[in-house]
């Protein structure tokens, strides 16, 4: 449920930044989110499409990335993709490992495009 | 097309919130929990029995969160100790600007030990740091010994398990062998403590645990007491 919050954080985000863009509007926003974040992407979407709808932000889409659960060897140092919360290093066996990624919230980049000239002449207005 | 790379922690203004109550708390010895689990895992009584081991000289306090009532806040109160009701009006955790705000009256020179009850809540709160030392997950034997599974992230997150209700075993078809193993199986390292708040069973293991975790948390400025 606290999807729709993170929608808001993203999409206050998105408008703080688009501000810094004259003549352009936001296009895509780009955000990761880790395998343990606790965040439910579909629910997310949901949550995004429910805050965008009929607003000036209707045609922004959402690409979500998932990041995997990642920890690095203490032995080795390689990083691997844990999986089933297997926390051994699959290259050198040893048991000391720690988290290093998987749990992202992360806005990781904005896209923005130009402004068609009808819709800056009348914001002009 | 224009591509502007942001960088940017979606819950960056919480986890700021957070880093400085962590901040607060070190530099005042102040060990803060944060308690998660199910609604009706026995939290509140869990922290009620814990209040009930304290004496006057131990210098506790405790946060409660609910979506709606201070039910929780009436039943703590009565053990003598600072405690505060965060009504969340529908939200479904807690989030730092909650505990900092609840905090702004209470000096923290004052104590040595912050206790919060989250929301009754599996997912929600494991995304919103408090500023606490470690996140305690609760599960109750009458729930399923496959919630580890299912939730991994909060029992992932958590530094101690504690299993409630474990008087209720012989009624129930718990597998706690089985709980225990599904739980290490996503946290290897998580501590695990199995107590019954009614019967007594086990609490002497949670305060154990307490008791080492508030002995490695010292006050950076040690302040006298009189």
């Amino acid at each position: 449920m606290h999807e729709l919050g993170i929608a808001t954080s993203i999409l206050e985000t998105v408008r703080t930044e688009a501000e810094k863009h004259a003549g352009t509007r936001p296009a895509r926003v780009g955000v990761r989110i880790g395998e343990i974040a606790a965040v439910n992407p579909e629910a997310l979407r949901f949550a995004f499409e429910a805050l965008t709808r009929e607003t000036d932000l209707e045609r922004l889409a959402l690409e979500i990335e998932i990041c995997p659960l990642r920890f690095q060897c203490k032995a080795c140092q390689g990083v691997f993709e844990v999986k089933d919360f297997a926390p051994a290093c699959p290259r050198c066996g040893a048991e000391q490992t720690e988290c290093v990624g998987g749990d992202e919230l992360e806005i990781a980049y904005l896209e923005v495009e130009d402004e068609p000239r009808s819709a800056r002449t009348q914001s002009a207005e | 097309m224009n591509r502007v790379p942001l960088e940017r922690k979606v819950l960056s203004e919480n986890d700021r919130i957070a880093g400085e109550l962590r901040d607060r708390f070190r530099v005042h010895g102040v060990l803060c929990l944060n308690l998660i689990s199910s609604p009706g895992s026995g939290k509140t009584t869990l922290l009620e029995r814990t209040l009930e081991g304290f004496d006057q000289n131990d210098r506790v306090a405790v946060l409660t969160g609910d979506i709606q009532t201070d039910n929780d806040a009436a039943r703590l109160q009565r053990y003598g100790f600072p405690v505060k009701q965060i009504t969340t009006g529908g939200t479904c955790h807690l989030d730092a600007r909650m505990i900092e705000r609840a905090l702004a009256d209470w000096p923290l020179e004052n104590l040595d030990l912050l206790l919060i009850e989250n929301v009754g809540n599996l997912v929600c709160p494991a995304s919103y740091d408090l500023g606490e030392a470690a996140k305690i997950v609760l599960l109750s034997v009458t729930e399923g010994e496959d919630k580890p599974l299912k939730y991994p992230s909060i029992f992932f997150k958590s530094a101690l398990l504690v299993v409630t209700k474990i008087d209720l075993l012989p009624y129930v078809p718990f597998d706690l062998a089985a709980a225990e193993a599904n739980a290490r199986h996503v946290h290897p390292k998580i501590d695990i403590v199995k107590v019954s708040c009614t019967a007594g069973a086990g609490m002497p293991d949670w305060r154990d645990w307490l008791d080492k975790r508030r002995a490695q948390t010292p006050a950076e400025h040690v302040t006298p007491r009189g």
